[in-house]
């Protein structure tokens, strides 16, 4: 065991911030910093993720014959942290993180041609068309059916909370293929463009007034069967293997001590009567409890990388991870309201916009605070609900 | 000791939630989140009723009712989300009117009582945390006359209110109980700004910027620098009535929860069926409890004059933070996505909670005053 870094390591260090300092714009700084969400303003983040794959970086996870960068399980730490420490916006991951991996380990020669080089550039915008109205926590029940017809398959249904439906332009989507025998056995996972005749979009408000989330209706959608991923009746394996992306792999610590920084100098300004409320022991106790918990965070992250890197798969860990990263940022954003005080409530969302001329009324730092703090309460339900997580740990760790 | 509400306690219950279940739903509520100003008829119809009256002495025309009554009624508009600057204008306000001169109560009561003047109590500031002696706004003595400069924050309904409430330090530091003055000033007067904002619970407020704005002895009010023991005496009682419309809240949370899962199948089952919920919808249960008990020990120490009234306020107010905090979490959370929409009653009553909490001292703020409080 040892926590020195090795000198190439801190030469890789060097190299990506010295590729951040140089490459950053100042509108996409301007949206890193506004940030209230996992998801970036869109118009930035994809401005980003150009620059990043003219790079080469755009996708450090994939295997470097499909344009990953063949980096090392730590390089890849580095990097994503460099990331977050210049507070660049996050970008989309719906097609990096999701499609793009599944399609290497479940599509067709064929669809890997067509659809890796897009989801890097950019050029297709996939949104995730998995839950419906009656189905989520039990996604095993979902009911949109797609039909057989000629080459084609007829779909009919709904999907709902799809984050970032109005923005995308492809679609991958679990689809019910077989109504007899266990409700795993009849999922179908299929890839489908946005605009096809019978889609509708609706969007949902959320909490923060902001949409991000649509639900979508298909009336008589038309898709071919070539744009099936794995075979029929046999989407929950390719959705099961999506997850072990869409969950695993994902870092937490870096971007909460990011916040708790932040947080640290706010409470330099808010002035108490006996002095700055950085001072003040009942602040320090709770500012000291929730870094003690995101430095156990930092390393069992660690720990989780270490045995990847030595090809052990880190299962159920990665519910463990998913419980505390995301309640954890809850309560950093729920720190950040009550260093605050009343100048939280202020609500302005026009001025987050990027590039608005809207005058920011009270301190700039209090601006993403409280929408930060709304749009975090979704993070321990979606991506599969922590009380899902946590029967997970029981079941399959502890064996109950 | 009795918990019954008398029968005019009971008929003002009643008519608050008439009027709650016939004028008020989550479509409303964004309806009126949109208007700027505020819904004018409400306030009229507040005024009709008879609520504007409420705390006033019958010599001025009011019912002459106390903390017990504004509880009453506020819980019941609480179940309603119901946006009108009650706390602000009636309770805040018409409790600063009650220890003001006979020329300012006789300018201002009988309009206010009309629902022609509104009012705003302007004491929070930037960064500053919120206890009434830690406010660092200067008013600068002149002679008689005192000239404020400087900017207040999250002012509730100081964008609509016609007379501000000003609470200054006339001399001092911040920490010092001495030295504060409040000072009741026409809101459009000379070297006031006023820069209007939402806030996030869908209200408005502003922040208000003063710059060599000069009153008058005769808008002072209470004695110059004695300013401390009035505020705070008003402020318990706006922190009694805040609590009281949130913990109505925390009870359409903990029943829109309950129902929302003996409805939503998952798994075959309805969700409140899985014991990990069940036990945590027991627990906003005994946390809403526990609000209330502290709600009716604050009202009635206070009502009745109790020497540990304050601290019970303070109890309150922090229990309500608290309780809030985990009742709107846990409601979130288990309505799934639902809970995530701006459609359901759900999160606008957590954006209440929320920015209460927030307001005139959160819970930690209130806890350590409670430590304080003899
Ligand atoms: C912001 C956001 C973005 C999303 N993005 C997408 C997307 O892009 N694509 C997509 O397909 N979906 C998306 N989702 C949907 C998400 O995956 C679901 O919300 C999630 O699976 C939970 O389902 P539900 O909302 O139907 O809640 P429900 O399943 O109805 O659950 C309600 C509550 O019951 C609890 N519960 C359910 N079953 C059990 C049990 N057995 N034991 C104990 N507790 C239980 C849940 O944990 C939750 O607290 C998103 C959701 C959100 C909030």
């Amino acid at each position: 065991m040892d926590l020195r870094v090795p000198e190439q390591e801190k030469a890789f260090r060097e190299e990506v911030r010295t590729f951040l300092e140089e490459s950053l714009t100042p509108e996409i700084r301007e949206a890193g910093k506004m940030v209230t969400s996992v998801f970036a303003p869109v118009k930035e983040a994809m401005a980003w993720q150009k620059i990043l794959n003219q790079k080469g970086w755009a996708a450090p996870h994939w295997p470097k014959e499909y344009g990953g960068t063949g980096w090392s399980v730590t390089q890849r730490a580095i990097f994503a942290e460099e990331l977050v420490r210049a507070e660049t916006p996050p970008l989309v991951p719906m097609g990096l993180h999701m499609c793009g991996p599944c399609l290497i380990g479940c599509g067709t020669e064929e669809q890997q041609n067509e659809y890796l080089p897009k989801i890097l550039n950019g050029e297709h915008f996939w949104c995730q068309g998995y839950s419906e109205p009656g189905s989520g926590s039990d996604l095993a029940s979902l009911k949109t059916f797609a039909e057989k017809d000629g080459d084609d398959y007829i779909i009919n249904g709904t999907k709902i909370w799809t984050t970032y439906a109005h923005y995308a332009n492809k679609m991958f989507a679990l689809v019910r293929t077989n109504k007899d025998g266990k409700p795993q056995q009849g999922i179908t996972f299929l890839l489908l463009d946005m605009d096809l005749p019978g889609i509708t979009i609706e969007p949902i408000v959320g909490l923060d007034e902001v949409t991000e989330q649509c639900q979508v209706f298909f009336d008589n959608v038309r898709v071919p069967q070539a744009n099936r991923v794995g075979a029929e009746n046999d989407g929950w394996t390719v959705a099961k293997y999506l997850l072990t992306f869409e969950r695993g792999g994902q870092e937490y610590a870096p971007g909460l001590n990011v916040q708790l920084e932040k947080i640290r100098l706010m409470a330099e300004k808010q002035q108490t009567v006996q002095g700055p409320m950085s001072q003040d022991p009942l602040w320090q106790h709770k500012f000291a409890s929730v870094s003690a918990d995101v430095l156990a965070l930092e390393f069992t992250e660690m720990r989780i990388k270490s045995a990847l890197s030595a090809g052990k798969d880190p299962g159920a860990l990665s519910s463990m991870t998913k419980i505390l990263g995301t309640e954890l940022l809850q309560k950093v954003t729920e720190l950040r309201i009550d260093t605050l005080g009343a100048q939280a409530a202020i609500w302005q969302p026009q001025a987050l916009v990027p590039g608005a001329e809207q005058p920011v009324i009270g301190p700039e730092y209090a601006l993403t605070a409280m929408p930060h703090y709304l749009n975090s309460r979704a993070c321990s339900i979606y991506g599969g609900s922590n009380e899902v997580q946590r029967g997970i740990i029981a079941k399959a760790v502890l064996g109950l | 000791m009795n918990f019954q509400l008398s029968e005019e306690q009971q008929m003002l219950a009643d008519s608050a939630k008439r009027f709650v279940r016939d004028n008020h739903d989550v479509e409303k509520h964004r309806q009126n989140k949109k208007l700027m100003p505020l819904d004018e008829a409400t306030w009229a119809q507040f005024a009709e009723l008879g609520w504007l009256a409420v705390p006033f002495a019958e010599e001025h025309g009011g019912l002459g009712m106390g903390p017990l009554e504004t509880m009453v009624l506020l819980q019941e508009l609480g179940e309603g989300l119901i946006m009108a600057p009650y706390i602000a204008t009636v309770v805040l306000g018409g409790g600063f009117l009650r220890h003001a001169s006979e020329a300012q109560q006789a300018e201002t009561i009988p309009s206010l009582l009309e629902g022609g003047l509104q009012l705003a109590f302007a004491a929070e500031e930037y960064e500053r945390v919120f206890t009434l002696e830690n406010t660092a706004m200067k008013g600068d003595v002149q002679g008689g006359d005192v000239v404020l400069n400087g900017t207040k924050a999250c002012v509730l309904n100081g964008d609509h209110a016609d007379q501000l409430i000003v609470l200054a330090r006339t001399a001092g530091q911040p920490g010092d109980k001495d030295g504060l003055s409040l000072f009741l000033v026409d809101a459009n007067a000379e070297g006031i700004e006023r820069i209007p904002h939402r806030t996030v619970d869908g209200r408005q407020g502003a922040e208000i910027r003063f710059s060599n704005v000069t009153v008058a002895e005769a808008a002072r009010i209470g004695e110059l620098d004695q300013g401390y023991d009035i505020a705070r005496a008003v402020l318990l009682e706006g922190l009694l009535a805040l609590s009281a419309e949130c913990a109505g809240s925390l009870a359409v949370l903990l029943r829109d929860t309950v129902e929302y899962s003996k409805t939503r199948k998952q798994f075959g089952l309805p969700i409140g069926k899985f014991q990990a919920l069940q036990f945590r919808m027991a627990d906003m249960f005994i946390a809403m409890e526990q609000t209330r008990s502290l709600l009716m020990a604050a009202t009635m120490k206070l009502a009745e004059g109790h020497d540990d009234a304050a601290k019970a306020v303070h109890a309150m107010k922090a229990q309500l933070g608290r309780a809030g905090r985990k009742i709107g979490q846990e409601a979130i959370q288990i309505h799934g996505g639902m809970g995530m929409t701006d459609e359901l009653n759900v999160g606008h009553f957590v954006k209440r909670l929320t920015a209460v909490d927030g307001l005139f001292g959160n819970a930690d703020v209130h806890l350590m005053e409670m430590a304080r409080s003899a």
